[in-house]
């Protein structure tokens, strides 16, 4: 374990939960600008936070230490995926645990951690949320599982930093059908599973047609705040994954100052890419009938699996 | 223009189902029950009106006070019997042998055995929690659970609770369980004089402003006689057109909003917000209050002609490019479809209505106006959309703001006139009673929800005596719940926001 290799891994830490609020600011904002509204500015989701966790959380009568628990569990396991992914740099001192299972497995134990609480709360709106929410994990899991293994092929390896350090170095892969089939699989999850149109519609204020939001809403002050930096940190990790599969330019496969800043600098950019092409896309699309949700996922599955395949036989005709 | 007789006929209780049955069986629908107190009998008034031809005939039926009970007509039309629950609720009157003997507008927490339309008690007594709840109907099952939502929301919207009854995502039953703004508004009405009910007219639903304003104007001209002139009529047509335009693109933007699509509720926003500065250089008051009282209409300053067709070219691009998007037209059409035979069971009226194939309009049928100074073809819909779902209901919208484009156009030059010195007519606001002691009168407008209805009685004394007043929504709440079979819960407040009903217009 190198001294580079810990300072990488606190930067990374640090880096996506301090960008997670900022980003979902972004997008706020662009879509506010492209609305033709003023919008509240990029910062206004950490002011937000900010008065939450000044604020005491009141837990409703009947509920558990699960919905206390569940914040907890959720803003640890976000975190911990912001260590392993190799975001700025594939030589972090995490890098051999960055593996691909272990990835997936740490997103989904904070869906099911949330999904719980919102059950313990008892009412109608988080079992409900619960419900969807789960619904929705089910079909999302296999298709990042299989897209991420269509990767993994090539590389020989299901650990993250290999994946990528190859990508960088091999940067013909980039263009090939799996990348591209894998790219679509995983753009779709993303919006899935940030609960972003045309899946889910952060803005709305129906209970009736909410997914995330309707677990979520017996929870206030601290409880919240985590919840919505824990749900804006999801967004940067599964935003920061596909740029960085996509686009592996910048990630520092060598110890040094220099690499670090390109990487934290690339990193930057490329989420503010994809930010934005979410942000400005969502405008232009309504959100999906939830019964078409499914069709959607399974589109994803069908995708990584084809990836799937693809990269076998790519493996096979060149080996 | 508008006198329009109204018949009058006494009868008994026992005739009360023949009778109500010829009316309906002729043409007509049940247009609202009032009760009203009399010395020593409660008088009530049971008024229908013609739906195509501007026919009003009233049945008036008196009971005894000691025994106040009327036989039941609620299996001849269903809107009748949700009057009589009303009528219970206000005044005590039971409507014998009703299948649905429910409370409807009574609170759990009135005192038992109090009726507020009486008029008996002044202090009411001691309001309390009764524990009594409202008998939902249960449904059991594999996998059957219940969803209670409200009465208070989490957006800025009116409260109103409702029960879904649902099997995974699918509503098998939805009650409404509305009367949360109980205002007494109809008894506050009482003892006033007519111009004294103008600032109670104009705020019975605040987003009904002219349509209210006008229907009560308009029943207590009809009650003392006074003539409006045609031009008057066009020129408090104008207004109400106006009315339905902001209404009308707030809506049509809402219902985009609530699948996600929000930068048409941005844009619609923006228009609408250009059309309330508007109204408020036409009449003072964004909301158009102010300009409509009985015997007097002024308005400041009319619109141009050329503003309106601008609005009018924005409200038209912003329907197509809503529409122009796949999602949004997937997730309106087939949307929660009330049928046609439906729809006249229950009653309804208004856009809920003509999207349903039922194009009944009080601006054709009732006018108070020369009909030679309208066009026919702004009042005409094409029926080749009538689907019932919530893209017919969106597309009626589209279709009657253009129609309020035409109509506004087409009438400016022709009220400009009038509009210049206001008409105040003979006996205006002098509050005079009527010549021959009291007098009734009826006043139904086409306000943008539907057609609106106001009855009201002045006494000797020139006094309001009695006010009963009907929003479209009392007639259009039921069929919410009847467009709601085999939706998915995520898509009722789509269902609802495309039906749009007044929860304090409904609740008096």
């Amino acid at each position: 374990m190198t001294v580079f290799g810990v300072v990488t891994a606190l930067l990374q830490v640090v880096l996506v939960a301090a960008v997670g609020p900022i980003l979902v600011g972004v997008l706020r904002q662009l879509r506010a600008r492209v609305e033709g509204r003023v919008g509240a500015g990029i910062l206004q989701p950490w002011r937000d936070l900010i008065k939450l966790l000044r604020r005491e959380p009141i837990s409703a009568a009947g509920t558990s230490w699960v919905l206390i628990l569940a914040p907890v569990v959720l803003m640890g396991t976000s975190l911990a995926v912001a260590v392993l992914v190799p975001y700025v740099s594939t030589r972090s001192a995490t890098a051999n645990s960055s593996d691909l299972f272990a990835v997936v497995a740490l997103l989904l134990v904070g869906t099911v951690v949330l999904t719980l609480a919102g059950l313990d709360t008892g009412t109608a709106f988080g079992g409900m949320g619960a419900s969807r929410e789960i619904t929705i994990a089910a079909l999302v899991e296999p298709a990042v599982l299989l897209a991420v293994f269509a990767l993994s092929l090539p590389a020989g390896s299901t650990n993250l930093a290999v994946i990528v350090a190859r990508r960088v170095s091999d940067q013909a892969q980039l263009a090939s059908p799996v990348s591209l089939l894998v790219v679509v699989a995983l753009t779709i999850v993303t919006l899935a599973e940030a609960g972003r149109l045309p899946v889910d519609n952060p803005a709305t204020h129906l209970e009736l047609t909410m997914i995330h939001e309707a677990m979520v809403l017996e929870y206030s002050g601290r409880d919240l705040a985590l919840v919505e930096w824990a749900s804006s940190i999801r967004l940067v990790i599964l935003l920061g994954l596909t740029a960085n599969l996509f686009l592996p330019w910048g990630v520092a496969t060598q110890a040094g100052a220099l690499a670090l800043l390109v990487g934290v600098v690339a990193f930057l950019a490329k989420l503010l890419l994809f930010g934005a092409v979410l942000g400005i896309g969502e405008v232009f699309i309504a959100k999906f009938r939830l019964f078409r949700v499914p069709e959607l996922l399974a589109g994803a599955v069908v995708l990584g699996f084809l990836a799937v395949m693809a990269a076998f036989f790519l493996v096979q005709g060149s080996g | 223009m508008g006198d329009f007789p109204t018949q009058r006929l006494n009868i008994t209780a026992a005739e009360l189902a023949v009778e109500a049955e010829r009316l309906l069986s002729t043409g007509m629908r049940p247009a609202l029950v009032a009760a009203h107190q009399d010395p020593d009998v409660f008088r009530i008034v049971y008024l229908f009106v013609g739906r195509e031809s501007a026919r009003r005939t009233e049945l008036c039926v008196n009971v005894q006070k000691s025994v106040p009970t009327v036989p039941s007509i609620a299996s001849v039309s269903f809107p009748i019997g949700r009057f009589e629950r009303e009528m219970r609720d206000l005044y005590g009157v039971v409507p014998a042998g009703h299948p649905l003997p429910h409370r409807l507008v009574r609170h759990g927490h009135w005192p038992t055995g109090w009726y507020p339309m009486r008029r008996d008690l002044e202090v009411p007594p001691p309001f309390a929690e009764s524990g009594e709840s409202y008998p939902f109907a249960t449904i059991s099952g594999n996998g059957v659970y219940e969803i209670p939502v409200g009465p208070i929301h989490a957006g800025l919207i009116e409260p109103g609770h409702f029960r879904f009854t649902v099997v995974g995502e699918t509503i098998l039953r939805m009650k409404a369980r509305l009367w949360f703004l109980h205002k007494g508004i109809e008894r506050l009405f009482e003892g006033r004089t007519p111009s004294q009910g103008v600032e109670l007219a104009e705020r019975i639903s605040g987003d009904t402003a002219v349509g209210h304003g006008w229907a009560y104007a308009a029943a207590v001209e009809d009650a003392l006689g006074i003539a409006v002139p045609s031009n008057v009529g066009l020129l408090r047509l104008v207004l109400l057109e106006l009315e339905r335009l902001h209404n009308h693109v707030s809506d049509l933007g809402m219902l985009c909003n609530d699948v996600g699509y929000g930068v048409i509720n941005t844009q619609a926003l923006a228009i609408k917000e250009r059309l309330l500065r508007l109204n408020e250089t036409v009449t003072g008051h964004r909301l158009l209050r102010g300009a409509i009282a009985p015997g007097i209409t002024t308005v400041r300053q009319l619109p141009s002609v050329a503003e309106i067709e601008e609005i009018g070219a924005d409200i038209a691009e912003l329907a197509s490019i809503a529409l122009g998007n796949a999602g949004v037209l997937d997730r309106f059409t087939g949307t929660a479809i009330l049928d046609r035979a439906a729809g006249l069971d229950v009653g309804v009226l208004g856009y809920v209505a003509r999207a349903s194939g039922i194009f009944e309009d009080a601006r054709n049928s009732h006018p108070l106006w020369d009909v030679a100074g309208v066009d026919p073809e702004w009042f005409r819909l094409s029926d080749d959309f009538a689907t019932g779902d919530v893209l017919a209901r969106f597309r009626v919208r589209v279709q009657e703001c253009a129609g309020s484009v035409a109509a506004i156009v087409g009438l400016l030059p022709v009220v400009s006139e009038v509009a210049e010195t206001g008409w105040h007519g003979v006996g205006a606001g002098a509050d005079t009673g009527s010549a021959g002691g009291s007098a009734s009168g009826i006043g139904m407008i086409e306000g943008w929800r539907g057609a609106i209805t106001h009855r009201v009685e002045i006494g000797a004394d020139g006094l309001l005596s009695r006010v009963k007043i009907v929003d479209p929504s009392f007639f259009n709440w039921p069929a919410l719940p009847l467009a709601l079979a085999d939706t998915i819960v995520p898509d009722f407040p789509l269902v609802n926001k495309s039906f749009n009903l007044s929860y304090a217009g409904n609740d008096l």
